[in-house]
């Protein structure tokens, strides 16, 4: 066990350190951000020393490497635009962006949970038609569109909800709701099919065989065990969430990470992009490991390394 | 001796996209209590399906029970409520399937899976359900049956796995025990070591046993009587000693010629029936074996025969051909 989490803590190291040089080279190739930072006019002397007093004159591996060991004490730099620690920059937004994606994360688990196991038992049912229709159409609804819809009914035409911004729980309601009917199509079309494929397992034969009572052999039998790819895109969509939902988040007002780091591309914020980068990427991994782990619990197959 | 089970005219039926499937045609037959039944066919034969359809374990849709009775101590599963076939399943009818493989659940321990039906039927509580798991273990011939009750299924080996599965399949001593192609996915010395498992556990326990296979050499050292089954009907049923002494359906002949042990010289090949099995979504008109019978008679290909003792034949000793394969093989014999 703690070899696995030895090897698995590793590959994540590794894998944020990919990412991270990734994401800087490929910023520094966004232009120089000394132009953008001074008034339209400055001469080549004020470019020049705001140029060198960040750092930006210098070869670009050397930046790389001190920036780099700056990285490792914790240090992001400061932000162009913000003036501040980059790293606090990023973190300040951290809880919006949770609180929406924890919220939407339950509410489309929930109903997704609800859907995908009403589809699979009612095969061939009324009830599984309307299910699976409404879960097509909760997948390909492109979410500014879904956006932008609930806030014409509930902010514009109900005025029951604020459109835009944070800092009450009413503010939390629309973008949830938009992204959490995302993922509970999601989740109800993997969570049917894999009840599907498990209902036919011989298993489950044998289960009915000794004449176990039908929510016996749901729960162990059968949800047990359908649950194991679930778990997986939940930990995809949980990563992607934590990563900031930049269209949800720009239609909303939504202050999030994501808009922050979008916005820290527009303006070659490159402190700012490479913190937010950071913390996405450990977040992503930190929820792959739990996932890995959660398998070995589903799993014990997995648990054994078999 | 009374019987414990009997089938009257169990007709089953898939409904495919190709048509309707007859699975089982028209299938009567008792069982005595004690008695072991080796039940003979092929892939597609009704062997399988008709013991599933008994306990309501056939998928429905696309199966369906059309016709008969199946009384089981006196009592008809067809037609019985869900509620009360679950109290008998796994109780008074224990099942052992197939592939040991994927017929256990990988993410719960052996020993749980054999506990679930001694808490369910015989409401022992967790700790006498363990110590009756670890006897169970125990007899079907698991060494270390304490530790082994924690490990899961993909700790066991392919013959380990089957032994777990007789263990639930006995677990709560049922009057009949049915084992599905018990044995097929096993190497042979497995095989026989299961097989002689199961002697042992009849003479323990003495449970009915009805053994499905496709395997003949199986069913000579096991069981009591023979039922050769083909195209969802009996073709052949009697005594095993009739049955391989005195075979009197073209069918179970060409599977007794098609057993290894007759090869008697050096580059012999095996005997094949010739033709394959019928396709049961339009089956034969007459009797299904027909088409690929060489004995066959005009009335063999329009009317299906009846089971019919054997003129001077064992007791028990059924038959259902127009034909008399003795005089045919004779004239055969004599016309090459």
């Amino acid at each position: 066990m703690i070899r696995f989490m030895l090897g698995k803590l590793t590959e994540a190291a590794i894998a944020v350190w990919g990412v991270i040089t990734i994401v800087f080279f490929v910023s520094r190739v966004l232009g120089d951000p000394t132009a953008l930072l001074l008034p339209t006019g400055a001469s080549d002397a004020e470019l020049a020393a705001l140029r060198s007093a960040l750092g930006l004159d210098q070869p670009l591996l050397q930046q790389y490497f001190s920036s780099m060991g700056a990285m490792l004490r914790g240090d992001f730099g400061v932000s162009f635009q913000h003036m501040r620690p980059a790293l606090d920059v990023v973190l300040e937004r951290m809880p919006a962006t949770a609180s929406l994606a924890f919220t939407a994360l339950a509410l489309g688990v929930l109903f997704g949970a609800i859907a995908g196991t009403i589809a699979a038992l009612k095969r061939g049912k009324l009830a599984e038609f309307i299910v699976m229709i409404a879960a097509l159409l909760g997948q390909a609804t492109p979410v500014f569109w879904l956006g932008l819809m609930l806030i014409l009914f509930f902010s514009v035409q109900l005025g029951w909800l604020p459109s835009s911004g944070s800092g009450s729980l009413a503010h939390l309601v629309l973008p949830a709701l938009t992204l959490a009917v995302f993922v509970s199509a999601s989740i109800a079309r993997l969570l049917r099919s894999s009840l599907l494929d498990i209902l036919g397992e011989d298993y489950v034969r044998t289960a009915r065989a000794k004449g176990l009572l039908p929510q016996t052999i749901f729960t162990w039998h059968v949800a047990r065990n359908a649950l194991i790819p679930v778990v997986t895109m939940i930990g995809i969509i949980a990563g992607e969430l934590l990563g900031g939902s930049v269209v949800t988040e720009t239609v909303f007002g939504w202050p999030g990470v994501g808009r922050l780091i979008v916005q820290a591309i527009q303006n070659q914020d490159f402190p700012v992009i490479q913190a937010g980068v950071a913390v996405v990427a450990v977040i992503f991994v930190f929820i792959n490991l739990a996932i890995d782990l959660l398998y070995g619990f589903l799993d014990p197959r997995i648990r054994q390394g078999r | 001796m009374s019987a414990l089970l009997e089938l009257k005219h169990l007709t089953v039926e898939f409904h495919t996209r190709a048509g309707v499937l007859h699975a089982v045609n028209d299938l009567s037959y008792s069982l005595a209590a004690g008695e072991t039944l080796g039940i003979v066919g092929e892939s597609g034969s009704g062997k399988s399906v008709h013991a599933l359809a008994m306990v309501g374990l056939i998928p429905s849709p696309p199966g369906r029970i059309v016709s008969g009775e199946v009384l089981f101590n006196g009592r008809n599963l067809i037609g019985m409520p869900e509620r009360q076939l679950r109290d008998i399943r796994g109780k008074e009818i224990g099942f052992v399937f197939q592939d040991p493989m994927t017929s256990l659940n990988p993410v719960l321990t052996v020993g749980r899976q054999i506990m679930e039906p001694l808490r369910r039927h015989l409401k022992l509580s967790q700790n006498a359900a363990r110590k009756r798991a670890v006897e169970l273990l125990d007899l079907v011939g698991i060494v270390d049956p304490d530790r082994r009750l924690d490990q899961f299924p993909h700790e066991f080996s392919g013959g380990m796995r089957q032994r777990v599965m007789i263990a639930i399949g006995i677990s709560c001593e049922p009057k009949l025990l049915i084992a599905d192609e018990a044995t097929t996915a096993l190497d042979v010395t497995v095989q026989a070591q299961i097989l002689e498992l199961v002697r042992d556990l009849k003479r323990k326990i003495g449970t009915t046993v009805i053994w499905i296979t496709h395997d003949m050499g199986v069913v000579a050292g096991l069981a009591d009587t023979v039922q050769v089954m083909y195209g969802g009907r009996i073709m052949e049923r009697g005594p095993v000693s009739a049955i391989f002494r005195d075979p009197r359906s073209a069918y179970t002949w060409g599977l007794l010629r098609s057993l290894p042990g007759k090869i008697t010289a050096p580059g012999q090949r095996l005997y094949q029936i010739p033709g394959s099995p019928p396709n049961m979504v339009h089956p034969p008109a007459g009797d299904p074996f027909a088409p690929r019978n060489s004995f066959a008679t005009d009335r063999c290909r329009t009317e299906v025969p009846p089971l019919r003792q054997v003129d001077g034949g064992a007791a028990g000793h059924q038959v259902a051909a127009w034909y008399d394969l003795r005089s045919a093989i004779a004239n055969q014999g004599a016309q090459s």
